[in-house]
């Protein structure tokens, strides 16, 4: 704009230079509550855990719970189960990362490293959404006996691990702790 | 915006007035009415008229709809069943609107392939090829969320399915997804938000219309044999001539519309979305609206790693890039001459990205499985090869048929050869 043949920058150069960046910065100011606006609201975020009573899931049984507007699976692995999972080499892994948030995150996923708790191996918690496009996987179905896919056919083993089809990842272990026994504290 | 001189002359005392001062008749004369159009036009040519009138009708439609329907995931699709049951004629409005869409794409489809065909992506037409592939994708945009409203089945995990196309990028994915959700599941408050942008994306598109328009009548439009308007008598005036064409080809295209709203108002819509959304349970088969079958067929077909890029992010990247990749195809055809009546060559390739495009949507709404996948892969590879491959070679080895000199040198050599004579008498002669 400033069309001086001088090679000097004059204070109309200048006050051209301010005046633009207040506007750069007025603009993104203008923007931000627009874009913050659609982010997760503060009762979206509001910390929730859950505590689930799972006395009276048997061997081979399962329980679903919503946990977050997404359900969390709770099954109760039979030894067959266990035993399938155990004898599962990591090199067989599509992930071989264990996407456990109790443990840290570079954690193989070995079959101990996936159950819920390392003297309750028959127990599995994971997050029941697939790591693909977010589908909600069936239950005991599948080649490997553990979670089918039906959106785009993942297969998932019975500790949860991504074995064939598109999904990259593991099903993700929560947060979790046992408060007794029988009771799982979600988040 | 013809770029011609105006031929407008008002005549009345009024109409003088308001061309004193505002010349909107004027410009909507020079533009519908005086405007020249190719004497050649067929009725492929119809469909920029017909998409126009569509989206007029969506819009009327949907803002009616709107006074009904209550975005609350408690209350949106007992909503939705009022309005089929309760509102006076509201089954229809809602028909009407939901085919709409299905009607919209598929002239929006044959609208595109038209282009395609005869080359009007090719110099100087780039920028309104480009303004069309910009308002194909807000069409998209709009039709996703437009879906989402009904809380359906399909609503539900469409949503779920297509904003989960963002967690695909690494480290930016999750929080993206957040955004747009507005949460960690789809729910409230993305079926807010979802409505909000259904109502305002349409108004976009008129907008980008207006441009698409204003562009088409700089550079004037295409014809079937692809050479440019030399003289007078390459041109009919827009009105009657090109009107009512537009008009026959409208009303033919209406009957259609009208066929499916009142004799198959579901056929293109799926029977899940009549089950209340349920956030614990996945529908057997997952399968968008048949409008974006062939792209959701191209996502599902990359089930392999790509070296540092995993599959999930793969598909999403080959989905989007299916669509990226016709921002560029102006650049990417190198023949010299336009329209694939001289290019015998790049219309046998044309054919078979037809029938290529068509098989993908089949497999679209096909389980993610064996022969279908691998069938999709190859689909999807001769979808960016005829892109990528054909379009760039092609131009450069194929020899094209000797071109007329002139649009009415190829009209009056069709009309005397062989076909009944007086039939096209010239109409420039009778103006």
């Amino acid at each position: 704009m400033s069309a001086h043949d001088t090679t000097e920058p004059t204070r109309r150069d200048f006050l051209y230079i301010a005046t633009g960046m207040a506007g750069v910065v007025g603009a993104g100011a203008f923007a931000w509550p627009f874009i913050d606006q659609m982010r997760p609201d503060a009762s979206t975020l509001a910390v929730s855990s859950i505590e689930v009573d799972v006395s009276a899931v048997q061997p081979g049984m399962s329980l679903t719970v919503k946990w977050r507007g997404k359900p969390v699976f709770i099954r109760n692995r039979t030894p067959q189960e266990i035993a399938d999972s155990k004898n599962t080499q990591l090199s067989q892994l599509k992930d071989p990362i264990a996407r456990n948030a109790n443990l840290p995150s570079d954690a193989q996923a070995t079959d101990a490293d996936r159950a819920a708790a390392k003297d309750k191996e028959n127990w599995l918690v994971m997050i029941g959404v697939c790591t693909h496009l977010g589908c909600i996987p069936l239950g005991q179905q599948g080649d490997f006996g553990g979670w089918f896919c039906p959106c785009h056919g993942s297969v998932y083993d019975t500790a949860g691990r991504i074995r064939s089809g598109p999904a990259p990842e593991n099903l993700p272990v929560p947060p979790l702790t046992f408060t007794s026994d029988t009771v799982i504290k979600i988040g | 915006m013809s770029g011609g001189h105006s031929s407008y002359t008002p005549s009345t005392g009024i109409e003088k007035w308001i061309d004193a001062r505002l010349p909107l008749p004027r410009l909507v004369y020079d533009s519908f009415v005086a405007y020249p159009v190719p004497r050649n036009l067929n009725y492929a040519y119809a469909f920029g008229g017909i998409l126009a009138i569509m989206l007029v009708s969506q819009i009327l439609t949907g803002v009616v709809l709107a006074m009904h329907y209550a975005a609350d995931t408690g209350l949106a699709f007992n909503s939705v069943e009022k309005i089929m049951r309760d509102v006076n004629s509201g089954w229809l409005l809602r028909y009407l609107h939901s085919n709409g869409a299905s009607m919209f794409f598929l002239a929006v489809y044959v609208h595109i392939f038209r282009g395609l065909y005869y080359g009007s992506y090719k110099a100087p037409r780039e920028l309104l090829w480009i303004l069309g592939v910009i308002i194909l994708l807000l069409m998209m945009a709009t039709a996703f969320m437009g879906y989402v409203l009904p809380w359906g089945q399909m609503s539900f995990w469409g949503a779920t399915v297509i904003t989960g196309f963002f967690t695909a990028f690494p480290i930016i994915g999750d929080p993206i997804q957040q955004l747009l959700l507005g949460g960690f599941a789809v729910d409230n408050p993305t079926l807010n938000r979802f409505f909000s942008l259904h109502y305002l994306l349409p108004f976009m598109i008129a907008g980008v219309v207006v441009l698409h328009v204003w562009a088409l009548h700089v550079a004037g439009q295409t014809n079937p044999t692809g050479i440019e308007v030399k003289s007078k008598t390459d041109t009919v005036a827009f009105t009657p001539y090109a009107t009512v064409k537009d008009a026959f080809g409208l009303v033919l295209f209406l009957i259609l519309f009208a066929y499916f709203v009142f004799y198959l108002p579901n056929f293109m819509g799926h029977p899940d979305n009549y089950i209340q959304a349920d956030s614990l349970k996945t529908p057997a088969h997952i399968v968008p609206e048949w409008y974006f079958l062939p792209f959701y067929a191209m996502l599902r077909a990359i089930t392999f790693n790509i070296g540092p890029i995993n599959s999930k992010l793969g598909g999403v990247l080959t989905m989007f890039g299916s669509i990226a990749i016709l921002f560029v195809v102006p650049w990417l055809d190198t023949s010299k001459v336009r329209s694939a009546v001289y290019r015998p060559w790049y219309k046998l390739f044309f054919w078979l990205f037809i029938a290529n495009a068509i098989m993908l949507g089949w497999l679209g709404s096909r389980p993610a499985e064996g022969l279908y996948t691998l069938f999709s892969q190859f689909g999807t590879a001769y979808y960016f090869g005829f892109f990528i491959v054909i379009m760039p070679l092609l131009g450069l080895i194929e020899t094209p048929r000797r071109l007329p000199n002139s649009i009415t040198e190829a009209v009056l050599a069709k009309t005397s050869g062989g076909q009944p004579a007086g039939v096209a008498a010239a109409p420039e002669t009778r103006a």
